[in-house]
């Protein structure tokens, strides 16, 4: 169990790297999910792991500490409706507006690697019906540890089978051992890079399309606002924000509307209206 | 209410199943092997099946090859649910006319998210 002053000094220092808030309710299963890390770093328990990172200059075992408290829920297609949203209405309209130039699709907060390997496989359905379109995926998040197995395109049998159609895996993974191993064509239609959401996407380009899917939950509110306000920087003018099912755009996203799933600026929603 | 016959020989899945299901508001009725199943679905077709594969007197895939044959075995929707996790056997039971497949060991959550895409809740 961690004592108040070790639960505080933990809440402060995740949220200082990550923004995200470390609550009381999340405290007990974080022992759980740090004694592997503690255990890794020679320590006995996750006190001694957090002594140890108290004292140690380089902030390191903090960055630890925060990556291994990163949330991962994540599944393959949550949400159907934004699925559809993004073939039958998103991609075909940004495809058109861009001619031969690629579309970039951004995922938010990606954590395992799930949600663009659902939009690659989505993508890669649209190609079978006879489209042609060229997207790029960028899949971004902050902790490298969660990258790392998005980037080897392996899950577990519980994960390939939360939310993944059996069609969609017998057509788009292979075992490997235990695991199961994505196809080495859809893990190349994904590039992953690290992006902390408390700081400006701006080394990431532009995006047709943003995708921040179930991520903003983990936040306080105020920085909810910030991340959005931040993310929609790097929208081109006519792009569009994607919320997951039932989230609602934060207080303090003045130039933003909202429509279902969909967020856009002001200025493109008039514009939108007159054309 | 609609109606799911749950097809397993081990009474301990059949339990589990039958407390996950009928949260999902479904009526259930059980069968231990094949044949039982069979004759449950001539007295009544349900509207769902979940379906082990490896059971004494008729195993899975043979009742599912079966109650395609039969009058209205083509209506219910059937989800496998077995410890056969081979790219194979999973593609011999949809050969057979399973909609959904599922491997064991299972949680709520993904027979929750099975029966959603067999388009059962």
């Amino acid at each position: 169990m961690l004592s108040e002053a070790e639960f505080a000094l933990v809440a402060r220092e995740v949220r200082s790297r990550s923004g995200a808030v470390f609550s009381r309710e999340v405290a007990g299963p974080a022992v759980i999910r740090l004694t592997p890390l503690a255990r890794r770093e020679g320590f006995a328990t996750v006190n001694e792991l957090i002594a140890a990172a108290r004292i140690r200059p380089d902030g390191a075992l903090w960055n630890s500490i925060t990556e291994a408290l990163a949330q991962s829920e994540t599944r393959f297609f949550r949400d159907k409706s934004l699925y559809k949203t993004l073939r039958d209405d998103l991609l075909p309209a940004a495809i058109r507006k861009r001619g031969h130039e690629r579309v970039r699709v951004l995922c938010a907060g990606c954590s395992t690697g799930q949600e663009p390997y659902s939009l690659a496989m989505l993508i890669e359905e649209m190609r079978e019906d006879g489209l042609n379109p060229a997207i790029e995926i960028v899949g971004a998040d902050f902790a490298e540890k969660l990258l790392d197995k998005a980037r080897s395109g392996l899950y577990t049998q519980f994960e390939i089978q939360r939310g993944l159609p059996i069609r969609k895996l017998i057509g788009h993974f292979e075992k490997s051992g235990d695991l199961w191993r994505i196809s080495d064509r859809l893990r190349a239609a994904v590039r992953f890079e690290t992006h902390n959401l408390m700081k400006h996407p701006s080394g990431l380009g532009q995006f047709d399309v943003i995708i921040l899917s179930h991520v903003l939950n983990v936040f306080a509110p105020e920085t909810r606002a910030e991340i959005v306000n931040r993310l929609t920087d790097a929208l081109t003018p006519d792009g569009v924000l994607m919320l997951g099912a039932g989230e609602v755009l934060p207080e303090q996203c003045d130039t933003l509307v909202q429509c279902e799933h969909i967020v856009r600026r002001a200025s493109a929603n008039r514009v939108a209206a007159v054309a | 209410m609609k109606r799911c016959l749950v097809v397993d020989d081990s009474r301990v899945i059949r339990k589990v199943a039958r407390r996950i299901l009928e949260d999902m508001r479904f009526e259930i009725e059980e069968a231990a092997d094949g044949l039982e199943a069979l004759q449950a679905c001539r007295r009544q077709m349900p509207d769902a099946i979940l379906l082990d594969w490896t059971m004494p007197v008729m195993s899975g895939i043979d009742f599912l090859r079966q109650l395609r044959q039969e009058p209205g075995g083509d209506k219910p929707t059937v989800v496998f649910c077995t410890t056969e996790n081979d790219v194979e056997k999973i593609a011999e039971a949809l050969k057979a006319g399973a909609d959904e497949y599922m491997m064991k060991p299972f949680d709520g959550d993904i027979l929750h998210s099975k029966f959603a895409e067999a388009g059962l809740v």
